[in-house]
């Protein structure tokens, strides 16, 4: 065989390699060869950058995140009523601090610490006798709590504190929390509120008869 | 490393494992390999023909995989990739292309590919298979006329190659 054939021959051979093989080149790569670099260098460049951030958080103060501002939004009127009614209560030796035998100091006394000239109601129609009272921290500074008592020992409380700024005027309004009923009104001078665990009309009527006796 | 560099030659590498290996899996595991291989010793590469040493590599695959079944380990490897499959045609003494490059004994087979389709000079084949540029020639001539007679259906003096009728 001559060099002109054995080259025209080989030119054959190349092209029938390629017609044969070529179309493997323009299949689609497996997605396995596209490598990534060993996981354990990502791992180790992520804890480095970690690190990293983590001490420059640490060197430079004003870098560090500032402490979350908790706002302190004051307790509604009838829950807090509400808590104060569900503390004292069920105190079977001292319910109050100041005995309706000493009325007149109580309400002195209680009139004084709240800068208010306080009345205490009268409740005996709807059944219920004044135990006495007692003084109580509030959002505001302090607070006064009445306590009556009926002839079965059911309890009421009147919670009597100033308005804190910004609190609305309101009329007669109900809430219940924790099983406690309460009935409450926002005026000019005086928030109170009137709790116990009764029934809505027996104490809308109590509410009722304390409203038109502290109201000029 | 930079995979990146890497990744424009995979489809040679594909290509030129198909026609070595003979069946798709195979191949693909032999690039596989290959390119892990390649990414793990990507620091002994000096800057020159990235692409012949990526061929060395599969080179060395491609050794340690037929070694790995002479003794008998078990690999991953299609038991049909590597043994010359019967060839399909009967009534012409024409061989499929594929069937004739598995007849080759696997020196020449690689010195052929990587010159009549790859393109490969001679000295690049020399370093990819780590053998004298004279041997790569002499291997060169003789697979070629083997797969000639193959294709042409000739008995050579040379091949062992069973006869069909």
């Amino acid at each position: 065989m001559t060099e002109e054939e054995d080259r025209v021959e080989y030119a054959a051979q190349n092209a029938a390699l390629h017609r044969y093989f070529d179309t493997v080149m323009t299949e689609p790569i497996p997605a396995r060869m596209y490598m990534k670099r060993p996981a354990w260098i990502d791992y180790a460049r992520a804890a480095l950058l970690l690190g990293v951030g983590v001490a420059l958080g640490l060197a430079m103060p004003w870098l560090r995140p500032e402490p979350p501002v908790v706002s302190l939004t004051p307790t509604p009127l009838p829950i807090r009523a509400a808590r104060a009614h569900l503390v004292y209560s069920p105190e079977v030796r001292h319910p109050v601090e100041v005995d309706a035998k000493d009325k007149d100091h109580l309400v002195k006394w209680l009139s004084k610490r709240l800068g208010l000239q306080l009345k205490v109601p009268v409740l005996a129609d709807q059944g219920f006798e004044l135990l006495g009272g007692r003084l109580l921290p509030g959002p505001e500074g302090p607070v006064a709590q009445f306590m009556f008592q009926d002839a079965t020992g059911k309890r009421l409380t009147l919670y009597v504190s100033k308005p804190h700024p910004g609190e609305q005027m309101t009329a007669f309004r109900f809430a219940q929390d924790n099983g406690v009923s309460v009935f409450y009104w926002i005026d000019k001078d005086c928030d109170y509120a009137l709790s116990g665990e009764v029934d809505k009309p027996t104490l809308a009527r109590v509410a009722s008869a304390v409203y038109r006796q502290l109201e000029p | 490393m930079d995979y990146n560099l890497i990744v424009p030659f995979i489809p040679n590498l594909r290509r030129y494992a198909r026609a070595l290996v003979g069946d798709r899996e195979g191949a693909d595991d032999l690039v596989q390999d290959t390119l892990e291989r390649a990414v793990r010793k990507f620091h002994l590469w000096r800057p020159g023909d990235l692409r012949a040493w990526l061929f060395s590599i599969m080179h060395n695959v491609f050794v340690n995989q037929l070694k790995a079944r002479k003794t008998g380990v078990h690999v991953e490897i299609d038991e049909n990739a590597l043994a010359a499959p019967v060839p399909t045609a009967t009534s012409v003494d024409v061989l499929d292309l594929q069937s004739a490059l598995l007849k080759l004994p696997m020196e020449q087979r690689e010195v052929v590919l990587l010159i009549a389709l790859e393109d490969m000079s001679y000295a690049d084949v020399s370093r990819a298979l780590g053998i004298p540029i004279g041997t790569v020639m002499s291997r060169l001539s003789r697979g070629r006329e083997r797969l000639r007679g193959y294709m042409a259906g000739e008995v050579t003096r040379t091949g062992p190659l069973r006869v069909i009728q």
